[in-house]
């Protein structure tokens, strides 16, 4: 691990890729690219793509190489504002104004200071998004953005696009300098283009096979060459196989890494079988997998 | 799509190399020779109707800087005619990202406009047939106009024996009159119904009133009952001074359960397919953000988009443009398969599914992918437009496969079928 870089330090995306690099995430030129824009535009980067190709994995690195806090809100239907962006303590202003009284502060002026001292900001708790403003540097993860309601999404723009909230009784907030924002997708549904239009957008692939034996052997040092191209490729023709949930490379590092815990040298179609639960989660897809005899190294 | 990432490198735009045509489409690793510079590749619009973004331009320092501009701004002009979501606000930011990442780059310019002009996985290719054709030394196609000149909408309709009543016969009709045909046509099949009497059916079509079922959302809102709402209830104490009033309540609200329909256009269901699609446009209409509708056939293609335009004649064209395989034969059984894979889009849904259920592909695989939409959504419906012809029997490969996982099989063939089943999505 080396010490955090700053943002503006980075020269190029081929840089960018190898910082990540150095932190076990490999990047293609595209990706490399898309963070390194993000980085010096300001702007939020969307990604989209299945599940398990490491969009989530991506925020955590990012915020790595930067020696930056990762702040991550995980989205749900539901989600409102007091969740993500900021909640007044309620119990600590009721006290506040419960121990003014009993100091018998009264009369017309008093009120009025004891009114501004109920919404001064120690009595804002900060949630996700503003503690993402208020912090610096940061990287903000806003997950799987698709599970919100379009409520959410609403504020959501606000925030993304000139980096403010305001809060009525206290005025606005905004970032001196912007966090770096990631945002992601699993398209279960469409977001609405407004978002999208404040963002980077970049849709993620499986890896080929040679950056995943190479992602395989980063993340697991004690994997050997043998073995990770062996996983490697039986994942590939897992995804080629027309299965309902195709793994991904969040998948294939669980399946290696349960092999390695076997002691495993090499892909051994036993061995594959009794382990096939950390890669395929569908019994119609484990089934269909043992038929057709995918796993076994020809 | 194209393996993007394993392209052999940047090339220099401004080298001296002449291309070698590849024929491929979209290939990004496709060497290009020097475009950024040449006026000749700008496409022969002026360049200001497509729009060079105002403040946001290269740093001083590139060459020709202006021509430069107009050269990218076109680019994003001729997406926007491909359909690319690249408005003015993401051709400000290609610009900046140009800017940042050297416009002289072959891979930078590419890199740059597929980060800031593209919104969905569907532009991807798109964007890189544009990307080639622009850059790579062909000129572009000219334009093309968001919705086809001509109206391509088929009634494939057999005129039935007699042809109908001459038009001027029916002029001199009382108000009862009209109200009985009006009935008599409601349960007419429109397959047999003259292209007059269609039209009377498909007027109707849209004024039908199609009420949503409603689920319970996560998301609470000030009720009278419900459970406190500490926040508001304190709010207002504090607002009198710390003296608590009432307790405030919250509750959880509802929202319109979303609707998925799959429309087949084979052409074993082509007298029908037109209806069925106006159908689909008065569900969509009734609740935009709720519903979503494909056509299936040979290929899977989202319809939704164009349905959402108010007047149906509009959205009939623009989904009648939009659909690529009219009248071919049907893979039900692989196009669910893609629908399936395409997201978690039936969770928690209504489906319905309108086909005969002549099925060319193997039911076994039907089957198969039913049995998994029927695990995802909250219910299934088909809609077979032959089960309002009397003695129809589920028999076909397709049907018999299907209907185990269906928790309702309704004709689709008139528009009273139609109100039963709109009526069928109004409630659980």
């Amino acid at each position: 691990m080396r010490e955090a870089i700053r943002a503006s330090d980075i020269e190029s995306p081929a840089r960018l890729a190898e910082l990540l690099g150095e932190h076990a995430y490999l990047a293609d030129e595209g990706l490399a690219t898309a963070c390194f824009l993000a980085l010096r535009m300001g702007r939020p980067l969307f990604l989209e793509g299945e599940a398990g190709v490491g969009k989530t994995e991506l925020a955590k690195t990012l915020a790595a190489v930067l020696g930056a806090p990762l702040i991550r809100l995980q989205c749900y239907e539901g989600l409102d504002a007091a969740q993500a962006l900021y909640d007044w303590d309620f119990a600590r202003q009721l006290l506040h104004l419960k121990a003014a009284e009993a100091t018998g502060a009264t009369g017309a002026t008093e009120a009025a200071r004891l009114e501004g001292e109920l919404y001064d900001r120690r009595f804002l708790i900060a949630r996700p998004l503003l503690r993402a403003l208020e912090t610096w540097p940061s990287v903000l993860l806003v997950d799987e953005v698709d599970r919100a309601d379009d409520e959410f999404e609403a504020f959501l723009l606000e925030v993304l696009s000139d980096f403010t909230i305001t809060v009525p009784e206290l005025g606005t907030i905004s970032a001196r300098t912007p966090p770096v924002v990631v945002v992601t997708s699993n398209r279960t549904r469409d977001v609405h283009d407004a978002l999208k239009r404040r963002c980077l957008y970049h849709w993620l692939e499986h890896p080929a096979f040679d950056r995943e034996v190479a992602i395989l052997r980063a993340r697991l040092p004690a994997c050997t060459e043998t073995l990770a191209a062996q996983v490697a490729a039986a994942a590939g023709r897992l995804r080629a196989a027309g299965l309902v949930k195709p793994p991904g490379v969040a998948e294939t590092l669980d399946w290696a890494e349960a092999l390695l815990t076997l002691g495993a040298h090499d892909l051994d179609p036993g061995l594959a079988a009794a382990t096939l639960g950390a890669v395929l989660k569908y019994r119609e897809d484990q089934e269909a997998a043992l038929r057709d005899g995918v796993l076994g190294h020809a | 799509m194209p393996d993007l990432t394993g392209s052999p490198g940047p090339r220099r735009f401004a080298g001296p190399e002449r291309p070698e045509a590849t024929g491929r489409p979209g290939g990004a690793g496709a060497p290009g020779r020097e475009t950024v510079p040449a006026g000749a590749q700008v496409p022969g619009r002026p360049a200001g109707t497509s729009g060079p973004a105002g403040p946001a331009g290269p740093e001083p320092g590139v060459p020709a800087a202006e021509r430069v501009i107009a050269t990218l701004a076109g680019f994003a002009g001729t997406l926007r005619a491909a359909g690319v979501a690249a408005d003015q606000e993401r051709a400000a930011a290609f610009l900046r990202a140009c800017a940042q990442l050297g416009a002289g780059e072959r891979m930078a310019v590419y890199w740059a406009g597929r980060l800031t002009l593209c919104a969905r996985p569907e532009d991807l290719p798109r964007y890189d047939r544009c990307f080639t054709a622009y850059f790579g030394g062909e000129r572009p196609r000219p334009g093309r106009p968001a919705q086809p000149a001509v109206t391509v909408i088929r009634h494939t309709l057999a005129p039935p024996s007699g042809h109908g009543a001459p038009p001027d016969e029916a002029e001199d009709r009382t108000a009862a009159a009209t109200a009985s045909r009006a009935e008599t046509l409601r349960h007419r099949d429109v397959a047999r119904l003259t292209p007059a009497e269609l039209a009377e059916v498909h007027r109707m079509l849209a004024l039908l009133h199609a009420r949503r079922e409603r689920r319970r959302s996560r998301r609470l809102t000030p009720a009278r009952a419900g459970r406190p709402d500490a926040r508001r209830t304190v709010r207002e104490a504090l607002r009198r001074g710390g003296e608590p009033d009432r307790l405030r309540r919250r509750a959880p609200r509802t929202r319109p359960r979303r609707v998925v329909m799959l429309v087949d256009v084979s052409g074993s269901m082509a007298p029908y397919a037109d209806t069925l699609l106006r159908f689909a446009h008065a569900l969509v209409r009734a609740e935009p953000r709720a519903t979503e509708v494909f056509s299936v056939g040979t290929r899977l293609t989202r319809i939704t988009p164009g349905l959402r335009h108010r007047d149906p004649g509009r959205a009939m064209r623009e989904v009648s443009a939009a659909i690529p395989d009219w009248s071919g034969g049907t893979r039900l059984g692989e196009e669910l398969k893609a629908f399936l894979d395409r997201g978690p889009g039936a969770r928690g849904a209504v489906v319905v599914i309108a086909s005969d259920g002549w099925e060319r592909g193997d039911p076994a695989l039907l089957g198969r992918q039913m049995a998994r939409l029927s695990r995802l959504a909250r219910r299934v419906i088909w809609v077979n437009p032959h089960k309002g012809q009397e003695g129809y029997r589920p028999l076909t490969g397709g049907m018999r496969a299907a209907l185990p996982y269906c928790q309702a099989l309704v004709a689709g063939h008139s528009l009273a079928a139609f109100e039963e089943l709109a009526g069928r999505l109004s409630h659980a």
